[in-house]
């Protein structure tokens, strides 16, 4: 931070400054907001309704149909403009229900130290033995495919690792003077938690953050391609995915679009995981590896 | 004081299990959808959900239920499926071994490769290799397992070279091991989808031991280059490398569900989406605790091996 004139301004705006000095940094913001872009504009552009039969199945692209026609005779392309919508949300609301969880649980576990450390971190570790897109496959056989079902799961199954990698960099900072100043004034708890802590470990739980969205595109996507996310007639990258999967063969695009959408999505959002990360010098830079 | 550790860790292995079979059993009998109405669907009269939960032992307590469910799996006796008609474990025995097989294909591929990637890269770092490497392994690191599936398909098996098959259909009757062929893109797959993680990883932790004071000692000392990275870093880069080996393996389960959904490679992970599709409880349930198993192994093996081999910890 020293290289920085002036501290003005949240701690995460500062991150993301210092951030963007790293082209990757930059790459990574260009590419996420022109997906992003694309997906919230992409339905005002498209050039047919995403459920409309426009044509015959698996048509060739051309004449009209930029892209092609889908095993139903729609038209690629709208349904390419339409069908981002929901992996965007879903990523970030996912990714984000998983940090407030994470976070809050790490935070704890790391003040309070002692048995409650010990048993918020086993608890954690339970959760932590189920892949996530088992975990979330299990409860919607059971409950069934609903779209904040599937958030809400994907959230919960980020929380384990959020809360390790919190009270790992939050372990530090309790030990600080600053911090037994407050608690010596006696603020309250939450409060040494939230405006004392929380703002000394941004940095790392940006990072954190960038991480979860990238495997909630991955999880989130996994499950529309197998037919557990957005159901038909409705446009969603993975699901175009399950659709026209059999004919991969003949007739790729509409099968590679709506995938290189979802990778190019998940590497902009890791470019910038990757620039924040860069901004933390030494050993303290992690990504984790699983999901 | 060391097998104290590893005994330590092995019980809370056992009881993390513990705890995940309560979970996956509670779930799919006290949430709404539970197995009686999943079977007979949502429109089923009451009438017949009770009898039919009579009929499988569930008006009786669930603890009762549990110990029954628990005490029949350890006899791998895991009850019947409602749509096969058969008992479970005949359904996901040959699946597991199928799954095992990919596991034990790709750990075979992606474990040398990425080791040898890493540590090439940690040799050299800042030149040509490593930089191109790093960048590679960045920008490819976030990209799905079912995307980098479809380019391997569109590259390897429709479109430019027509090498592979597509699918990783196995003919009735027949076994993975008479098909190899059908292992190679999903092998592939998922190393690509590793490779980031444990290359960069390696990389990592044997630049650091290359940084540590024994190696600049042992290198003041005269031993030659290839000493002292063969007998001194790498031995100490071994510990996290390992850890993550075992790790990689553990996400490999989760990430297999996917790619044998793509591939239709008959896998546990393929049988588990088809359960779910099909709603069949019993089998969801001890493919779920399969699959959890797995995880807890492979995390325990991993810890077990990191006290093994910390020198601190073994005096």
């Amino acid at each position: 931070m020293s290289s920085l004139p002036t501290l003005h301004g949240p701690t995460w705006f500062l991150a993301f400054r210092e951030a963007s000095r790293y082209r990757r940094t930059r790459i990574g913001i260009a590419v996420t907001l022109l997906v992003i872009a694309l997906a919230l504009l992409g339905p005002l552009i498209a050039p047919y309704r995403p459920d409309a039969f426009v044509g015959r199945p698996f048509m060739p692209p051309g004449g009209g149909f930029l892209l092609g026609t889908d095993f139903r005779g729609r038209d690629v392309l709208s349904r390419l403009l339409y069908g981002g919508i929901p992996v965007v949300w879903m990523s970030f609301a996912a990714a984000s229900i998983g940090m407030v969880l994470g976070v809050t649980v790490g935070l704890v576990a790391a003040y309070s130290k002692g048995w409650v450390d010990e048993f918020l971190m086993r608890v954690m570790d339970v959760f932590l033995s189920i892949p996530l897109i088992i975990f979330v496959l299990l409860f919607v056989s059971l409950i069934g495919t609903k779209e904040w079902l599937v958030v809400l799961l994907v959230g919960v199954a980020h929380m384990p690792q959020v809360a390790r990698i919190t009270r790992g960099v939050a372990a530090d900072i309790v030990e600080r003077e600053f911090v037994q100043f407050a608690e010596a004034l006696s603020v309250p708890r939450w409060r040494i938690l939230w405006r004392e802590i929380l703002p000394n470990i941004t940095t790392p739980l940006l990072v954190e953050f960038g991480i979860r969205i990238v495997w909630s595109i991955a999880g989130i996507a996994a499950l529309s391609v197998m037919g557990y996310g957005i159901q038909p007639p409705n446009a969603d990258w993975g699901l175009m995915i399950n659709e026209n999967r059999g004919r991969i063969a003949t007739r790729p695009l509409p099968v590679l679009a709506p995938g290189l959408c979802i990778a190019i999505f998940a590497f902009g959002i890791n470019m910038i995981a990757e620039g924040i990360a860069g901004t933390i010098s030494g050993t303290s830079r992690k990504s984790g590896g699983e999901a | 004081m060391l097998w104290r550790h590893v005994i330590r860790r092995s019980a809370l292995g056992v009881f993390t299990l513990f705890l995940i079979s309560l979970i996956i059993f509670f779930a799919t009998n006290v949430l709404p959808g539970d197995a009686a109405r999943a079977i007979l669907g949502r429109s089923a009269t009451p009438e017949a959900v009770a009898m039919l939960k009579s009929q499988l032992g569930m008006d009786r307590p669930l603890s009762v239920q549990y110990l029954a469910w628990m005490g029949g799996i350890l006899h791998l006796d895991m009850g019947m499926s409602f749509i096969s008609r058969g008992p479970v474990w005949d359904i996901v025995a040959p699946r597991l071994m199928n799954t095992l097989l990919l596991l034990a294909a790709t750990s075979l591929v992606a474990l040398p490769v990425s080791f040898v990637i890493g540590t090439v890269m940690a040799i050299k770092p800042g030149r040509l290799f490593d930089n191109a490497m790093n960048g590679f392994l960045i920008g490819t690191a976030g990209i799905p397992e079912f995307v980098i599936a479809i380019i391997l398909v569109l590259l390897l098996s429709t479109q430019v070279f027509h090498l592979l098959p597509s699918t990783a259909l196995v003919p009735p009757g027949q076994s993975v091991l008479e098909n190899p062929q059908v292992l190679v893109l999903p092998v592939l797959t998922l190393t690509f989808a590793v490779m980031p993680y444990l290359g960069r990883l390696i990389r990592a932790s044997l630049m650091d031991a290359l940084a540590s004071e024994y190696v600049v000692t042992a290198r003041l000392k005269g031993l030659s280059p290839r000493v002292v990275l063969l007998r001194h870093a790498m031995r100490n880069s071994l510990v996290p490398s390992i850890q993550a080996a075992a790790l990689t393996l553990a996400y490999i389960l989760g990430g297999a569900v996917v790619v044998e959904f793509i591939f239709q490679y008959p896998g546990l992970g393929s049988a588990l989406q088809s359960a779910v599709a099909q709603r069949d409880v019993f089998v969801i349930q001890a493919i779920v605790l399969i699959f959890a198993f797995g995880y807890i192994a492979f995390n325990m093996v991993a810890d077990i091996l990191t006290i093994l081999m910390t020198p601190r910890l073994r005096s």
